[in-house]
Order: C-alpha cells, then structure tokens, then sequence
C-alpha cells in the first residue's frame, strides 16, 4: 500500500458508486431504457472494481485483453443509443427543505477540503506512510473531497450516502455515456501515439516551410498546436511534436528565437485547440452534459469566440516577443 | 501514402461528431481504423484499447463528487442558492461569471487548480447561480437562454484555469516544456521566465473574455425580449 487513501482505494471507490448507478436506475421503472443503463453502468464499474487486481493475477495482457472487450461492448451499448435514460425517473417526495446553510456548508466544502489536501494533507504521514497518494493530486483530492462533503451532507441534512447516490442517478442517467467519454478519447489518443500520428503531422506542417522563413514558421507552429491539440485533445500531447518538428529547428536554431517566449506560448496555442474539440472531453463535453444541454457543442460554440481571438493574439505575440 | 495512414482516424472523427452519431461508437470505429491501417491485428487492438482505458481511469475522478452534488439537490440546493443571490440586486449573470473567472485565475496562479472546476464549482454553484441572477432581472428564462448560460458558466472555468495555471512554475506545462529544454540541449532557462512569459496571455484572455462577459447582460435582456415577443405573436 503506498498511502492511506490510494489511487487503488479511489479507483474501488469510483466503480461502486458506478455499479450502484446501475442497481438504483433498475428502480425507475418509467425509464425505458433502464435495462441497457444498468447493464452499461455494470460494465463501466468493471475496470474500476477489478483493473488492478486482474492485471496482478493474469498478468497485463489477458487483463488489457479483458478490458478491451469491455471498452468494446461499452461503445457497441452506447451506439444502440439507448443508454441515456428516457421517461419519467421515480421522484421521491420532497423533504422539507433544511436551513440555507446546511446546504451550502457541504457544498462550499469541496473547494475547503481540496484546498487542504493539496495544500496541508499532502505531508501528512502515518509513520512511513503517507495519508495522501501524490501520484495523481486531482483524483486524490476529489475523492477526499466528495467523501468529506458527502458525510457533512449526511450530519447536515440527514440525507445518508446510499440516499445520495440514489440520487445522483439523475446525473448519471441524463449524462448518458457522455460520462465514460473522456477515458475513451484518452484511448484514442494513446492508439493515436501508437500509430505514430504524431511522425504524420510533422510531416505534414515542415513540408509547408523553407528555410529562411520567419512568420511563416510562427503561424505554422502556432496553427499546429492548435489543430494537432484539437485531434488528441490534448495539448501536452501536441507540444513535443510540433516543438521539435518546428520550433527547434525552424525558429529557435534557425531564426535564433528565444525558447521561453516560443515555448510558452506555443503551449498556450494548445489550449486554444483545447477548447474547441470535443476530444477534450473533460472539459467540453462532460460539463455539458451534466448541465444537461440539449446542444453536446454548446459549451465549445461559447469559447469559441475567445478561443480564435486569443489564438491570433499568441502568435503575434510570439512573433513580436520571441525575436 | 503510407504516412498518411495514422491520421485515418481523424476525418473518421471529424465525419461522426458532425453527423452526431454516437460518441463512443465513433471512438471505438476511428481506433480500430487506425490500429488496423497500422498494422495492428485484432488482439494487439483489443490488448491496446484496455491498457489505454485502464491508464485513463484518473479521468473518472468526477464520479466521486456526483452522490454528494445529487443528495444536495434533492434537499432543494439550486432553489437555496436562488433565494440567496436574488437579494442581491448588484448580481447580473456577467458580474457573477466575471468574478468566478478572477477567482479560478488566482487558483491557478497560486498552483491549486484542483479546488474548483466543472464538477465541484460549476454544476453545483456557478451555473445555479447565474442562471439566478438572470431571471431575477429578465423573468422566466426561454430554454435557449438557459442553456446559453450554463455553457457560459462551465466555459469560464476553462478558459480562466487554462490561461492561468501555466504562470505557476511546478504545473505540469512548465515541467512539460523544462524537459523538452533540457532533452533539446538548450540550456540557461529556468522554470520562472517560462513561468513570467505566461503572464502576457493570460492577461489578454481576461482581456477579451471580460469584453465578451460585458456585453452578455444586454444580449440575455435582448434575447428573451425577441423570445416573448415570438411566443406572443398569434397565428
């Protein structure tokens, strides 16, 4: 065990609230497709309950294996459409409301106690043993953070944790599949890696550029970053390869352009790419779907505007600060 | 021809979330085309898909926030949180976002992105709230107006985090782009200039997105305007 709350405890943590999602939505019989739901959740739980243990007793390749067929019938379910629930969910009466605080005290406790986890908590040690695992801060600090306010929520308004991951169904079941997106372009990204995608767009964006050539190399490499983040979803992805496909040496070896300036920036062009693909899930297509937006695209249609305006601005600021 | 075979998958994608199929049956179709096209056969695929998904796992990290935000919903949070930013005449829709974006940027800043985000802050208090303040000024908001706001509430988060975090110096992009210093053979940089030349941008995103954020009272007030007078316009 390397610390008191691990990745594997979390990850435990995460696949029974998951296979929950999947025996509470069997209640509702209004919901039509309660049957596929419950079976996609099970499945969804799967990796989270058993990923660790299965790769330690069959060793990675049957378990890999085994959780491809998993992320097979997760998609083939999800494509049959029919996993979002659909009908009327079993409204419970509505309690009598408690008081304003008592509502918002565990709700403002989730920014508290994660600001004291990766502030105070992280050097906490039993003896040898840290509380914290370090190896991964956010899914650290949610899971603390969720289980500190779900246990508030209970002192506060009597409402118990089985009580509330009943209710989350209504989360689950209106955010659909859209919930297991995320790891499924992660996916992507890493058969994207594996095929060399990456050798692919370099190709592509040198055989743009002469030697010699200033702007041309900055709006490339700044275009680059943007476009090739937009197909991983993700800019750290993006950032060596366009880096040393253009940025060193088109521009730092060949224009003499300082690195910081390029680099930081050229970073920053990546996020612009971020915001407007849905291959950045997490950012754009999970938060839409749990606030429940008819339009998947809507939230990378609003950042759209800033996005553009401020990709332009960094690669002029680039040309005008890096030389 | 042949290097052209990884990016397959991309016009795949590009061509399924425009028709809107679904998401994860694209995912799952622009994988396999591009292992196959790659020379993967069926197994090695399969093996590639569950290494990649078991590595993801973190991503899920969201899930365990969800019962707490359901329980506090139940007990009538969104209405809460209504009663109190109503009192609150100085509260618009565009104040309430321009503040949240100031506060996630000091997040950042400060190297703590994790204490906010879509799921601890936005969906259980940002979003409720400036869905609050608009309807306090305008009346009952039209779908479409709702739906607008939301959107505005989880884009504020990323866009201030995003332009924010990189000025800290232990955050991942900075160590990203040390390494690719050190690795490139490029020597004399610290992590603090690379750090400081963060700082331009991310003044310019507060720039441009404050001067969008400015004009969103007026466009709400101007779109359930045009709403109700198409909902009284009889046949």
């Amino acid at each position: 065990m390397s610390a008191l709350v691990s990745q594997h405890g979390l990850f435990i943590l995460i696949g029974v609230i998951v296979l929950l999602q999947a025996a509470a939505g069997l209640r509702d019989r209004g919901n039509a497709n309660r049957w596929i739901g419950a079976l996609f959740w099970a499945l969804f739980s799967l990796p989270f309950l058993f990923g660790d243990t299965l790769v330690q007793d069959w060793g990675p390749a049957a378990a890999y294996r085994a959780a491809g067929i998993v992320v097979v019938a997760l998609a083939l379910l999800a494509g049959s459409g029919r996993v979002r629930a659909r009908g009327e969910l079993q409204q419970r009466p509505a309690p009598a409301p408690p008081p304003t605080f008592r509502l918002l005290t565990p709700a403002l406790l989730i920014p508290v106690v994660t600001l004291l986890c990766v502030t105070l908590l992280v050097k906490l040690k039993f003896g040898s043993l840290p509380l914290l695992d370090t190896a991964n801060p956010t899914l650290t600090a949610l899971g603390v953070a969720g289980v500190c306010a779900l246990l508030a929520g209970w002192a506060l308004t009597g409402g118990t944790p089985l009580l509330a991951v009943s209710e989350s169904r209504r989360l689950f079941g209106a955010a659909g599949d859209a919930l297991v997106l995320p790891q499924m372009l992660a996916m992507l990204g890493g058969v994207f890696i594996a095929a060399h995608t990456g050798d692919a767009v370099q190709h592509l964006a040198v055989s743009a550029i002469a030697p010699g050539q200033r702007l041309l190399p900055v709006v490339i490499y700044g275009l680059g970053m943007a476009l090739f983040t937009m197909v991983m979803g993700n800019a750290f992805a993006a950032f060596p390869v366009m880096s040393a496909g253009i940025a060193l040496p088109y521009l730092i070896q060949g224009q003499g352009a300082h690195a910081a300036p390029l680099l930081a920036m050229g970073m920053y062009c990546g996020y612009c790419g971020t915001l407007l693909t849905p291959m950045a899930a997490n950012f754009n297509m999970v938060p839409a779907a749990l606030l429940d937006l008819r339009d998947r695209y809507k939230v990378i249609k609003v950042q759209a505007p800033t996005a553009l305006c401020l990709l332009a601005i960094n690669i002029a600021l680039i040309y005008c600060l890096a030389f | 021809m042949q290097q052209w075979l990884p990016l397959l998958g991309v016009p795949v994608m590009v061509l399924g979330f425009a028709l809107r199929l679904n998401a994860l049956l694209v995912v799952l179709i622009a994988g396999a085309l591009t292992g196959w096209a790659n020379g993967l056969d069926f197994d090695a695929l399969l093996q590639l898909f569950g290494q990649k998904f078991l590595a993801a796992r973190q991503l899920a990290a969201f899930v365990l926030v969800l019962p707490v935000i359901g329980l506090l919903e139940h007990y009538g949070l969104k209405t809460r949180i209504r009663e109190l930013v109503v009192r609150r005449r100085a509260a618009t829709a565009a104040r309430i976002l321009m503040l949240y974006f100031v506060l996630r940027d000091l997040t950042g800043v400060l190297g703590m992105p994790q204490t906010a985000g879509q799921v601890q802050t936005v969906r259980p208090l940002l979003a409720p709230m400036v869905e609050a303040a608009a309807e306090a000024r305008h009346g009952e908001l039209p779908a479409p107006v709702r739906e607008l706001l939301r959107a505005h509430a989880a884009a504020c988060d990323n866009i201030a985090i995003f332009f924010s975090e990189d000025i800290f110096i232990a955050f991942g992009a900075v160590l990203l782009i040390d390494a690719f210093l050190k690795d490139s053979g490029i020597a004399g940089i610290t992590p603090l200039q690379i750090g400081l030349w963060g700082i331009p941008t991310a003044l310019c995103a507060l720039a441009v997105h404050f001067l969008r954020l400015a004009r969103l009272d007026a466009a709400i007030e101007r779109q359930v305007r045009e709403h109700r007078a198409a909902a009284t316009v009889g046949p």
